[in-house]
């Protein structure tokens, strides 16, 4: 199988498999526990603290344990909400192409009396530093955009960003959970006020992440009950996954040049060879995007038979089409950089690891050439664009 | 355990009756508003059998196994019987659907439905 779903989930490297068994076996206390065993697994989470804020450009207490992406994301968001209501600030700003794990947490806000400021992304997939600037108002409490898609890959000026949020006192938090790992992080570099993570998505372990705040600004935990992570995050810690993240983190920023150098070639290889499928256009910036990530809009088929056909050939992946999302509404993603519903159907993302070759790239854009051509055989749409009875968009 | 049944699977991956048929005397075309799939159906009617049935399907996995199982259902058959055809009938043939799927099936359901209105109409015209 060629695992090209990266962006779902990732393998855990060799050594976080490592260190979480070994750990798992022979660290099981409790860190909050006194005796030497249970400060055992005490060092340890603190060396993981260090070694994750190293990763990043922080100070270890800036960094919270989370079970992951989406609880990070939840809590600096309730938080800052919280913080700007305390002084009578209720505007937020972020993007329409945001995971789930935000937009969901910012329209429950909305309902809680919350304006939210939604930017239009442009059909690039970037929104840029002087779109948040003019958005900016006396009473914004929060900026929050992530820094790199998860769908198209696109990554945000996030450090012009945070500079615009850093003049105008406005606090700015990013859902860094598709580029920590996988393009360079830095959260002083880049003004970053508050950051959120996930350990699966750069090889560590799933149900793990954190969350980066800035010395000085303030966090609410929304788990309440002892006094684990400095009275932030309640709960016994997760240290043998919490070690086997910080592990993999710690690899895959060591590797970031060379991972780069890797992926690069082989990524633009295959956006050249799908590009070269008639009626199909490259989502999201060509440049500005992580390594890994390949997604494209094919006109005249749809997102789940082809992956599904794709599977059968070996290659895993994903799609924004609305029949594979279970809501039956194509990508939000898809929609916010202008793409029409018909042709946000016919969507394909690959996201490749470090392991693929160039062999493999070559399977792909053979693969993916045959299916879309299969599948427009007997297509409906595909027949009235070529009978001119429909217009081609794409 | 895999998305579709074994069934599903193989009406997707080897799709019966797939195609146009140049002398279709009852054409359908129908749509899915929620999920913008769309299916096309092509009838043969002779002596009030369905002689022949060909389909084309811009669709999910399901959309095009229902498409395939349902020209199946309904080839060689009498138009009394076509026009009965349900969507769960197709879904059961199909050794079912997930419950988010069903409507796939109903979209195979409607397309016949909609071809055989294009045959009665133009029978009246006649
Ligand atoms: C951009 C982004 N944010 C948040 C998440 C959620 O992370 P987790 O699965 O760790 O909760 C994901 C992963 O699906 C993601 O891609
Ligand atoms: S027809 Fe769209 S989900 Fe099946």
């Amino acid at each position: 199988m060629i695992y090209a779903d990266n962006a779902a989930t990732t393998k855990m490297s060799d050594a976080a498999v490592q260190t979480l068994t070994d750990l798992l076996k022979d660290t099981y206390g409790n860190p909050s526990s006194l005796y030497e065993f249970g400060q055992k697994a005490k060092e340890v989470l603190e060396q993981a603290r260090r070694d994750v804020a190293e990763a990043i450009g922080a100070q270890p207490n800036e960094i919270i344990f989370t079970s992951g992406g989406s609880e990070a994301d939840n809590q600096a968001i309730l938080s800052a909400a919280k913080m700007g209501a305390l002084k009578g600030k209720k505007h937020i700003i972020s993007t329409a192409f945001e995971h789930h794990a935000v937009l969901h947490t910012l329209r429950k806000l909305e309902k809680e009396g919350y304006e939210v400021t939604y930017l239009d992304v442009h059909s690039n997939g970037l929104v840029t530093a002087s779109q948040v600037a003019d958005a900016i108002r006396e009473d914004t409490c929060l900026v929050t955009i992530m820094y790199a898609n998860n769908e198209i890959g696109t990554i945000q000026p996030i450090r012009e960003i945070g500079e615009v949020c850093k003049a105008k006192n406005v606090t700015f938090h990013t859902d860094a959970v598709q580029a920590v790992g996988h393009i360079p992080v830095n959260v002083v570099d880049d003004n970053i006020d508050m950051l959120s993570a996930s350990g699966h998505k750069f090889h560590g372990p799933k149900g793990v992440g954190f969350l980066y705040v800035k010395k000085g600004i303030k966090v609410f935990n929304l788990i309440e009950g002892g006094a684990q992570e400095r009275n932030r995050r309640a709960g016994t810690e997760n240290v043998p996954g919490i070690a086997a993240m910080a592990t993999a983190l710690k690899e895959s920023v060591a590797n970031l040049d060379s991972y780069k150098a890797k992926l690069t070639p082989i990524r633009d290889k295959i956006i050249k060879g799908i590009g070269e499928i008639p009626h199909s256009a490259l989502n999201g910036d060509a440049v500005s995007r992580v390594p890994s990530n390949i997604n494209y809009c094919f006109e005249g088929i749809e997102g789940e038979s082809l992956l599904l056909l794709l599977d059968d050939k070996g290659i895993a992946a994903s799609s924004g089409s609305a029949c594979t999302s279970g809501s039956l509404d194509p990508s939000h993603v898809l929609l916010a950089i202008g793409r029409i519903h018909d042709v946000a159907h016919g969507s394909l993302r690959l996201s490749l690891g470090e392991d693929i070759t160039d062999e493999d790239a070559d399977y792909i854009i053979k693969s993916v050439r045959e299916v879309v051509e299969y599948l427009r055989g007997f297509s409906p749409v595909w027949r009235d664009l070529v009978a001119g009875k429909k217009e081609f968009i794409l | 355990m895999a998305l579709y049944s074994e069934k599903v699977m193989d009406h997707f991956r080897n799709p019966r009756n797939v195609g146009v048929l140049e002398d279709a005397n009852g054409i359908g075309e129908v749509g899915n508003a929620k999920c913008g799939d769309i299916m096309k159906m092509y009838l043969k009617i002779e002596d009030d059998i369905v002689k022949d049935v060909k389909f084309e399907t811009f669709g999910c996995g399901s959309a095009i196994a229902s498409s395939s199982m349902a020209t199946e259902l309904i080839k060689g058959k009498p138009v009394s019987e076509a026009r009965q055809l349900t969507n769960k009938a197709v879904a059961e043939a199909l050794d079912g659907l997930p419950d988010y799927k069903m409507h796939c099936s109903v979209l195979a359901q409607e397309a016949i439905e909609s071809a055989l209105k294009d045959y009665e109409s133009r029978q009246e015209k006649k």
